[in-house]
C-alpha cells in the first residue's frame, strides 16, 4: 500500500499563531520496537501485562531520581507562554503539541496518583486515570516532541518538555511498548559499534576511498585512519559521516584540518558512532553504556585528546553528559577541555594563522547557518557563553565570501528544530517531519528572498539528514543542505597542494 | 471568647501549619531529588555569581517571560509586584512596629494600599486572556480559573476595607498579636472585629494557603529549583554525578 503523499503547510504571509485544529496529529504514532530490539536494551518484550502498575511505579522512580521530573511536574502555571512556541504545533496546529498539553498528557496521570488534589478533586485539576486511551496518546504525542528545548527557553521556570518527553519514553520502554526506530538503532549500536550497522571491513574500505577522492582533487595524500594506536587524537563523528551526502564532505573537511594541523588521529571501529540515542529514550543506563565505548576506545587506542564531528545530540550527550557517564578522563592531556568539537578544534586552528583558505572556491553560494537545537541550547563551544553560535559562524565566514543569518527569533537560543531531531527521523513519522519544518523553511525563504542565499550549513548528521529530505516538500531542493566543514573542505589550501594557478 | 474569634484563630493556625508544614515537605523533596545531568539552557552562566544574578532576573524580572510573551508578562508582573507590594504592607498587622528595623513598613503604606489597585488589573488581565485566547483556554482546567478568581476576591474583599468600609485595625492587630502568641501574653486572647467583609477576606486568604502546597502555586518554590535556570554551566570541568548514578560507576566497563 502506497504511503499518502505528504503536502507541506503553505508558508504563512506572516507569522500569526495558528489556530488550535483539534485532534490533527491523532493517530497511532511510530512503529513499535519489535521484541528483538527490546530485549538488548533490558526492557520487557512486549506490553507487559499489569502495565498500569508498573508504568505508576516507574514514573514514581523518575520522580525520586530527577529533580527536573519533579519540579517540572509541580510548577506548571498554564501561563500560556510556551504554547506558541513549538515548531510542530506552529506545524500541525494540533494543540497536544503545543508543550504545555504535551506536558499535561503526562502531567494529569501524575496528578491523579501522586498528588492529594489530584487524587480527591480530578475534575477539578484535570487529573486522568491511566488507560489505554491515555497511554497510545502518551505514545502518539511523545513521538511528536523532537526534545529540541525551545520551549524551555520561553517558560518562566524553565520547564523542558524534553526532559518530560524522555521520562514519557523511558516510562512506555519499561512497559515493553517502545518506538522501533530508536531502540532498533541502539541495538545495532551494542552488536556492531554504530546507528548504520556498518561492521569494520566495510568502514576501512570507505575511508580508503575517501583517502583516494582526496588525493585526486588535491594531489596531497591525506589519510583518515582507523583504529591506529598512540594517535593524538580520537575523532567520534555520526556514522552518517561516512557514507552519505553532503555528510562526507564534511568527513573530508575534518581530514584535512587534522592534516594541516600536523595532529596525528585516527577513528576508532568500536566507537564508530558519535551518536548517543539513549538520551532520546530517556533512559540513563542505555546511554551510559553506548557513551562507555567512547572511553573504552580512548583507553585501547591510547589517545590524548578526544574531538566529536558534527552531530547535534552528540554534541549534547558530549560535553553535558560525557564526563558525568564515563569520566573522569584524567588519563588524557589535561590542557585540552574532554571531549572537544571539531568546530572548535576548527576555530582554533584560524586564530593562530596556520590554516590557508581560497574563499572563492564557496563563491557559488550564498550562505546561512542553522543553529541545531541541541548545539545551541544544550552546550557550549569554547570558553564564553554563547560561543557555540560564534565558532560555527567565526569558521564559515573564515572560508566563505557570502554570508547572511536567518531572521534573529529564528536562530541562536531560539533557534527552530530542523523538524527529525529527537529520535524523529524515520520515514514512518514523514507527515511529521514535513510540517515540523515549517518555521525553518519559512525563516530560509526570508533569506532567500531577500539576499539571495542558496545554501543552508548545519553541523548535525540528523538536520542534514532532515532537510535532504525536507527542502524539497518546500520548493527548495535537496543539495542546498551543506555541512560546515565540507565548505572548509571547499577552501582549504593543503600544504604541497597544486593550485588552479600552477597550471 | 466568642465563637467568631475562636473559629478564625483555629482556622488560622490549621492553614498555617497545612502551609508551612506541607510546603516545607515540597521544598525538602526539592533539595532532596537529585538532579543527575547537566542540563542549563544554554547560554549558560559560567559561575555560580552568574547563576543568581540568572536566578533574580526571571523572579524579580520575568525574564524569560518578556521574551516570550508581552501580554502575559505586563499583566503577570503587574500582578505578581503588587502582590509583593501588598503582603509588605500587611507586615504592620504582625510587627511591633516600634522597633527600628521596621521603619520602612509604614513608608511602603501608601504603595501597598494602591497596590491593590494595580492587582486587580493584572489579575483580571490573566483572567480574560485565560477565557478569550483560545490556546489558554485549551490548557486551562476548572483550578486555573478559580486560583485567579480566589485572588481577585482576595483582593476585591481587601481593597472594600481599605477603601470603603473600614474596619477597625487596631483591634485586628491585638486579635492577631493575641493568636500568633497563643494568648500567652499579658493582654491574653483578643476579639476579632465583627467586620463580615474581614471574615470573608480571612476565609479566602486561608482557603489560599492551605491550597498553595497542593498546587501549581508550589511554582514560587520550584522557579528555584529548576535545573535549566540553576546549573552552572561547566560539565567539561567539573565532574557531575548523583548519588545514585555514583553507585552505577561501580559496576561499569570500563
Ligand atoms: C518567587 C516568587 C514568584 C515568582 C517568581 C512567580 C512567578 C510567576 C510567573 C512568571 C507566572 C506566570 C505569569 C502569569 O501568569 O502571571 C506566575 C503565575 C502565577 N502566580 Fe506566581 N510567582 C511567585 C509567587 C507567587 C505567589 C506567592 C502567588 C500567590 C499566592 C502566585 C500566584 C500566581 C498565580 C495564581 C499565577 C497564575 C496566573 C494565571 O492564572 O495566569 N505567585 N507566577
Ligand atoms: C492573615 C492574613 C491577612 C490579614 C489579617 C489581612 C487583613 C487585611 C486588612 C485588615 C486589610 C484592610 C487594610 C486597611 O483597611 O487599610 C487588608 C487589605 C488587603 N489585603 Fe489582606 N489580609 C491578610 C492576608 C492577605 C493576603 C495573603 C493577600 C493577598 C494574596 C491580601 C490582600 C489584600 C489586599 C489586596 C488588600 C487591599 C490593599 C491594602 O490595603 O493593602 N491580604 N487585608
Ligand atoms: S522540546 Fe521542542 S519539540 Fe518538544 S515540545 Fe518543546 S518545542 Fe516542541
Ligand atoms: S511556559 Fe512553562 S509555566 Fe507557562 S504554560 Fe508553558 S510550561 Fe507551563
Amino acid at each position: 500500500m502506497a504511503a499518502p503523499k505528504v503536502i507541506a503547510p503553505e508558508f504563512r504571509e506572516y507569522p500569526v499563531i495558528p489556530i488550535i485544529k483539534v485532534d490533527a496529529m491523532k493517530g497511532n504514532g511510530p512503529f513499535i520496537a519489535a521484541p528483538q530490539y527490546q530485549q538488548p536494551l533490558n526492557f520487557p518484550s512486549e506490553l507487559v501485562d499489569n502495565w498500569q502498575e508498573k508504568a505508576i511505579e516507574k514514573m514514581g522512580d523518575l520522580l525520586s531520581r530527577y529533580r527536573s521530573f519533579q519540579v517540572y511536574m509541580d510548577s506548571c502555571v498554564k501561563c500560556g507562554a510556551c504554547t506558541d512556541k513549538c515548531h510542530y504545533f506552529i506545524g500541525t496546529n494540533d494543540p497536544k503539541n503545543m508543550p504545555v498539553a504535551r506536558q499535561d498528557l503526562l502531567r494529569s496521570v501524575y496528578r491523579r496518583y501522586f498528588t492529594l488534589a489530584g487524587k480527591y478533586f480530578p475534575k477539578l485539576v484535570g487529573a486522568r486515570d491511566l488507560d489505554e486511551d491515555v497511554l497510545n496518546e502518551w505514545y502518539n504525542y511523545f513521538h511528536q516532541c523532537s526534545q529540541c528545548r525551545r520551549c524551555s527557553v520561553f517558560c518562566p521556570y524553565g520547564i523542558d518538555t524534553a526532559e518530560v518527553s524522555m521520562a514519557a519514553r523511558e516510562i512506555m520502554d519499561s512497559i515493553g511498548k517502545g518506538q522501533k526506530y530508536c531502540n532498533e538503532i541502539i541495538a545495532k549500536v551494542f552488536k556492531i559499534g554504530n546507528n548504520l550497522g556498518l561492521p569494520e571491513p566495510a568502514l576501512r574500505d570507505t575511508l580508503e576511498g575517501l583517502e583516494e577522492d582526496i588525493e585526486d582533487t588535491t594531489g596531497v595524500a591525506v589519510r583518515l585512519p582507523l583504529d591506529e594506536k598512540g594517535v593524538d587524537i580520537l575523532l567520534v563523528t555520526p556514522s552518517a559521516d561516512f557514507f552519505v551526502e553532503p555528510h562526507v564532505d564534511g568527513l573530508m573537511g575534518y581530514a584535512k584540518v587534522f592534516h594541516e594541523s600536523g595532529v596525528s588521529w585516527t577513528l576508532s571501529s568500536y566507537a564508530s558512532e558519535g551518536a548517543n540515542f539513549g538520551m532520546f529514550i530517556g533512559s540513563y543506563e542505555n546511554m551510559q553504556k553506548i557513551a562507555l565505548r567512547i572511553r573504552k576506545a580512548a583507553l585501547d587506542l591510547g589517545v590524548k585528546r578526544i574531538v566529536f564531528g558534527e552531530c547535534g545530540h552528540a554534541w549534547r550527550v558530549a560535553y553535558s553528559f560525557l564526563n558525568t557517564l564515563a569520566g573522569p578522563f584524567d588519563f588524557l592531556d589535561p590542557n585540552y577541555p574532554v571531549p572537544q568539537h571539531i568546530c572548535e578544534f576548527t576555530y582554533n586552528l584560524i586564530q593562530e594563522g596556520k590554516l590557508n583558505f581560497d574563499k572563492s572556491k564557496n563563491d557559488d553560494m550564498v550562505l546561512t547557518f542553522h543553529d541545531s537545537c541541541n548545539v545551541a541550547r544544550a552546550t557550549r563551544m569554547g570558553d564564553k557563553p554563547g560561543g557555540q553560535m560564534e565558532i560555527p559562524r567565526a569558521v564559515i565566514k573564515a572560508v566563505c565570501n557570502h554570508y547572511y543569518d536567518m531572521p534573529k527569533d529564528t536562530i541562536g537560543d531560539q533557534t527552530f528544530c530542523c523538524g527529525g531531531g529527537g529520535g524523529l527521523l524515520t520515514d514512518d513519522l514523514m507527515p511529521l517531519r514535513v510540517k515540523g519544518a515549517l518555521p525553518r523553511m519559512e525563516a530560509l525563504k526570508q533569506v532567500v528572498d531577500e539576499h539571495q542565499v542558496t545554501h543552508l550549513a548545519a553541523i548535525c548528521a540528523i538536520c542534514k539528514t532532515q532537510f535532504a529530505k525536507v527542502l524539497p516538500y518546500y520548493g527548495f531542493s535537496m543539495d542546498q543542505i551543506v555541512s560546515v566543514h565540507q565548505l572548509v573542505s571547499n577552501a582549504i589550501i593543503l600544504t604541497g597542494q597544486e593550485t588552479d594557478d600552477d597550471e | 471568647m466568642s465563637f467568631l474569634t475562636g473559629f478564625f484563630a483555629v482556622f488560622f493556625y490549621v492553614a498555617t501549619f497545612i502551609f508551612i508544614a506541607f510546603t516545607g515537605y515540597k521544598i525538602v523533596q526539592y533539595v532532596r531529588t537529585p538532579a543527575p545531568l547537566k542540563i542549563p539552557a544554554m547560554p549558560a552562566p559560567l559561575t555560580q555569581g552568574g547563576v543568581v544574578v540568572r536566578l533574580i532576573k526571571e523572579v524579580v524580572l520575568f525574564y524569560s517571560l518578556f521574551r516570550s510573551n508581552k501580554w502575559i508578562w505586563l499583566f503577570g508582573w503587574v500582578f505578581h509586584f503588587s502582590l509583593f507590594l501588598v503582603l509588605l504592607r500587611h507586615f504592620r498587622y504582625f510587627l511591633d512596629l516600634s522597633n527600628p528595623i521596621w521603619f520602612w513598613v509604614p513608608l511602603i503604606q501608601p504603595f501597598g494600599k494602591y497596590a491593590s489597585f494595580t492587582m486587580i488589573i493584572g489579575l483580571t488581565g490573566l483572567l480574560i486572556r485565560r477565557i478569550y485566547v483560545e490556546r489558554h483556554k485549551y490548557i486551562s482546567s476548572p483550578s486555573d480559573y478559580l486560583h485567579l478568581i480566589l485572588l481577585l476576591f482576595i483582593a476585591f474583599s481587601g481593597c472594600m476595607m481599605t477603601f470603603v468600609v473600614h474596619t477597625d485595625i487596631v483591634q485586628l492587630k491585638a486579635f492577631i498579636q493575641g493568636a500568633i502568641t497563643f494568648g500567652l501574653t499579658s493582654t491574653g486572647w483578643q476579639p476579632i472585629p465583627a467586620s463580615p467583609i474581614l471574615f470573608l477576606h480571612l476565609t479566602a486568604v486561608f482557603l489560599l494557603m492551605i491550597v498553595f502546597p497542593f498546587s501549581k502555586l508550589l511554582h514560587a518554590p520550584g522557579v528555584f529549583f529548576s535545573p535549566t535556570r540553576n546549573q552552572v554551566d561547566n560539565a567539561r570541568e567539573k565532574r557531575h554525578i548523583a548519588p545514585w548514578a555514583a553507585k552505577l560507576d561501580a559496576t561499569r566497563q570500563p
